[in-house]
């Protein structure tokens, strides 16, 4: 802390650099990396830190171990995880009274903790490696895998992993228009939802008449569920930082801003650390490196709208306006920030840059699908065995996403969709899994690739109330400026919760497929026009389910409330008052030996009873009209 | 300075000046496309999309909206077939439940809309945004605004503006196409309550 570092004046100081940062390592030197990344913090790696901490000052080591605090590694919900180096022996659910024997068992006796190991369910095997868990083996982590290996507030450790030699070969051995021809070869495609081609975007940009010109970082995941922009921004930040230098210097912008959103502190506080580092090393700001190139940047935070990730509107909020879009006739890439030409791309995007600039296009374009190369960062979630985030090359299919790393579907239950692309993608049916996820793909069925958030559904979801609540959503974070978005959503969402509470008309589908359209066509900005994403695949894959609410009063997957009733079964109740007891509302009667019996006019449908029962008693059905009570049925004892 | 384009409204050839939008072309040549949120004065806003017009650049086809859209050599228009006028059917049906009065009406009127299966709370306020951005653009005065957004966006005076200037300006009276804000401005004692929340007091 404090100390000044030299700036760095040529690519040739920063390969010295380099080599004195790795030459004060050493290779066998046992490192603890622990992901402290908002998903494991909240499982408490904070604890487990200063456990390794304090141990390892209990046992003067501190000079032999070194504890690293990284960014997100993806499997999220086996947390807090450690990986040991440098066998990198990872360690899953680790407990802070684990500690102890980690360090005397694998820091100083280099054996293995079994007991912390991945145990792969289907065939038992213990996982020694990353590699060898199914979650990661299936996966390409080029833009993930170094938040194992970073500190994300210490850039030494960035350029020890090769950070910022692709803007050195940027700015000395390529001229602005060659990278721009590198990216466009590349055909690396717009991470943030719209899959323009980046490239091009850029060179939009550079030829637009007007200055100064600005690039801009797009961190405003808005989508529930989502996060791989703040891991790659909590756990890699320089990454991001590194080929927002490139995009300025090709686009000849010499301002940036980076647009994060508030309600991800460590984030911002990362980018921010990362941004004065790279100034004190002469990385950013004047001259960059010597090479006559300067660039400044600021970290703008959101203050919390959904729509603000929409680039007008994401603009309008850096003017320091209300968030709303704009009409885009003409491209933000020309007519953007204050008017200026301004280029702006999602974290992930910035990101892949550094890695295009130092291997190159075609290596690039050898990863991935012909019109969608190279990788792409999913938040997997719902009801998949695996959750958190993976990066695969694209054009792998839906099913080897949600079977070979997502483990499959919880509970042994049957798979019903998949929605990508967050809350404006699209249901996908079983029938589609062997999709190949690209950009064009996913639009050819009625979804989207979206900034990659992959939601999965059982057959416990109502494809209905799941739309109603993205409808929701999508109502509360609408700006309200056009018509369409404001008083269609607001019209959508009235019928459907018509229709979730059993109200709904047969017109009903019709209606909401006018909406639909009207939407699609008319909208001002893109959360308008993909809010019909929703609608229209649910209604096109998912109809018999809207025919069942409407016709039957019925609601297959068991989820409306209006719909439903519970109902405990006379065979399997064994009068044990477990439900009564915990029935907020009494609505359950029941004695000794007597079959318990719910009052449905009384019964709210909270669903504890059904939750608590230990025989599997409590039923619910649908349409709500369970057998007329009978008091007084005598309990059928089980055989024990 | 300004370079003549040609393009073509409904089959017909017409020249503008680079840099005028679709609806401004198609005004100066007798076209009519119905506005809602537009004024001459005022920044496009292109809010209430009833201006959608259809446009041909090379094979494809797409929606936009007339009052922002800028003209172009070679573009060609159409602002009165099948899909423009389902479009504007459907932005009426949506607006009545809420106004059926002034333009809101005659619109309705003209293009069939006789009901609406949509119910809504009768604000008469459609948020075309008029008055605030008449307040804000010409006036300066920034004394009327939105509240809140999404389907709860509303719009307000400003209480420490409002009460010291509109009594006396009243230019936006003549704006609203619903007349609403004179409704607003009559009880300008309670400037600081949104407008729904006025409508469910009276």
């Amino acid at each position: 802390m404090g100390k000044t570092v030299k700036k760095i004046k040529s690519p040739s100081e920063l390969r010295k650099l380099r080599r004195e940062i790795l030459k004060k390592r050493d290779p066998k030197k046992p490192v603890i990396t622990v992901c402290v990344s908002t998903g494991c913090s909240a499982l408490g790696a904070g604890k487990v830190v200063e456990a390794l901490k304090k141990e390892i000052k209990k046992r003067k080591l501190e000079r032999k171990v070194e504890v690293k605090e990284t960014g997100c590694l993806g499997f999220c919900e086996l947390g807090p995880r450690l990986i040991v180096y440098p066998k990198e022996i990872p360690y899953f659910k680790v407990k802070p009274e684990d500690v102890p024997e980690i360090i005397s068992k694998t820091v100083i006796g280099k054996k293995v903790v079994e007991r912390l190991l991945y145990v792969d369910p289907v065939t038992g095997k213990k996982a020694r490696k990353l590699e060898e868990i199914p979650f990661y083996k299936h996966q390409l982590r080029l833009l993930l895998g170094n938040n194992a290996r970073i500190d994300p507030k210490k850039i030494e450790d960035y350029i020890a992993l090769g950070g910022y030699r692709a803007l050195a070969k940027a700015l000395f051995r390529m001229t602005p228009e060659q990278v721009i021809e590198e990216i466009k070869k590349s055909n690396l495609r717009g991470r943030g939802g719209g899959g323009f081609p980046t490239g091009r975007k850029w060179e939009t940009t550079r030829n637009a008449p007007g200055e100064p010109k600005y690039v801009l970082v797009n961190c405003d995941e808005g989508d529930p569920g989502a996060f791989m922009d703040r891991s790659l921004m909590e756990g890699n930040p320089h990454s991001v930082l590194e080929g927002l230098i490139i995009g300025a210097y090709a686009i000849g912008a010499h301002e940036g801003f980076i647009y994060v959103r508030e309600e991800y502190p460590m984030a911002v506080e990362n980018i921010t650390t990362a941004i004065k580092q790279a100034e004190e090393y002469g990385l950013l700001g004047e001259n960059i490196m010597g090479s006559g190139f300067s660039f400044k940047v600021k970290v703008h935070r959101g203050a919390g709208a959904f729509v603000s990730g929409e680039s007008s509107a994401l603009m309008t909020a850096i003017e320091g306006k209300v968030g709303e879009p704009r009409p885009k006739y003409i491209h933000t890439a020309v007519k953007g920030l204050w008017e200026k030409p301004s280029c702006l791309n999602n974290v992930e995007t910035w990101a892949n840059v550094p890695l295009i600039i130092l291997k190159g296009a075609d290596w690039f374009r050898s990863i991935g699908t012909k019109n969608s190369p190279g990788t792409k960062i999913f938040s997997l979630v719902g009801k998949v065995n695996n959750t958190g985030l993976v990066e695969v090359p694209m054009g792998i299919t839906l099913r080897d996403l949600i079977y070979k790393i997502g483990g499959g579907i919880r509970s042994g239950k049957k798979f019903k969709a998949v929605q990508t692309g967050g809350p404006s993608g699209g249901f996908i049916p079983e029938k589609y899994l062997d999709l190949p996820i690209d950009f064009d793909e996913l639009t050819k069925v009625g979804s989207m690739m979206g900034s990659g958030g992959v939601i999965v559904m059982d057959e416990d979801t109502c494809i209905v109330d799941v739309t109603r609540y993205y409808i929701d959503f999508l109502s509360e974070e609408s700006c309200g400026k056009c018509v369409p978005c404001r008083e269609g959503l607001k019209q959508t969402l009235n019928i459907l919760n018509r229709i979730c509470a059993g109200l709904g008309k047969e017109e009903d589908l019709k209606t909401l497929e006018d909406l639909s359209e009207l939407l699609r066509e008319a909208s001002l900005c893109a959360l308008g026009t993909t809010a019909a994403n929703p609608i229209m695949t649910s209604l096109n894959y998912f109809r018999e389910e809207y025919e069942a609410h409407i016709r039957e009063k019925r609601c297959p997957a068991k989820v409306c409330s209006a719909l439903i009733a519970y109902y405990i079964q006379p065979e399997k109740c064994q009068a044990c008052m477990i439900c009564s007891r915990n029935c907020p509302v009494n609505a359950i009667s029941g004695e000794r030996d007597i079959v318990h019996v719910i009052n449905q006019e009384k019964c709210i449908k909270c669903g504890i009873c059904y939750e608590v029962c230990p025989f599997g008693a409590v039923e619910k059905i649908s349409p709500p009209t369970p057998p007329p009570p009978q008091y007084g049925v005598k309990v059928i004892r089980k055989k024990k | 300075m300004s370079r003549e384009v040609t393009l073509k409204i409904n089959g017909k050839e017409v020249k503008a000046t680079e840099g005028m939008t679709i609806l401004q072309a198609a005004k100066n040549n007798g076209i009519e496309i119905p506005t809602l949120c537009y004024n001459e004065q005022l920044k496009p806003y292109g809010a209430c999309r009833i201006c959608t017009v259809e446009i041909t650049k090379g094979r494809r086809k797409r929606l936009v909206v007339a009052c922002v859209y800028p003209v172009e050599e070679g573009l060609e228009v159409e602002t009165e077939n099948e899909r423009v006028r389902k479009v504007r059917k459907m932005i009426l049906e949506l607006l009545l439940p809420l106004s059926n009065k002034g333009p809101i009406k005659d619109l309705a009127e003209k293009y069939g809309v006789t009901k609406s299966r949509f119910e809504a709370e009768p604000t008469d306020c459609i948020l075309c945004g008029l008055c605030v951005r008449y307040c804000a653009e010409v006036k300066k005065a920034n004394a009327i605004c939105f509240v809140g957004r999404g389907t709860k966006k509303q719009i307000a005076f400003v209480p420490e503006i409002a009460p010291n200037i509109c009594p006396t300006c009243r230019e936006c009276y003549s704006l609203c196409p619903a007349s609403r804000v004179i409704d607003l401005g009559e009880s300008i004692y309670s400037l600081s309550i949104p407008i729904s929340e006025k409508i469910k007091k009276s």
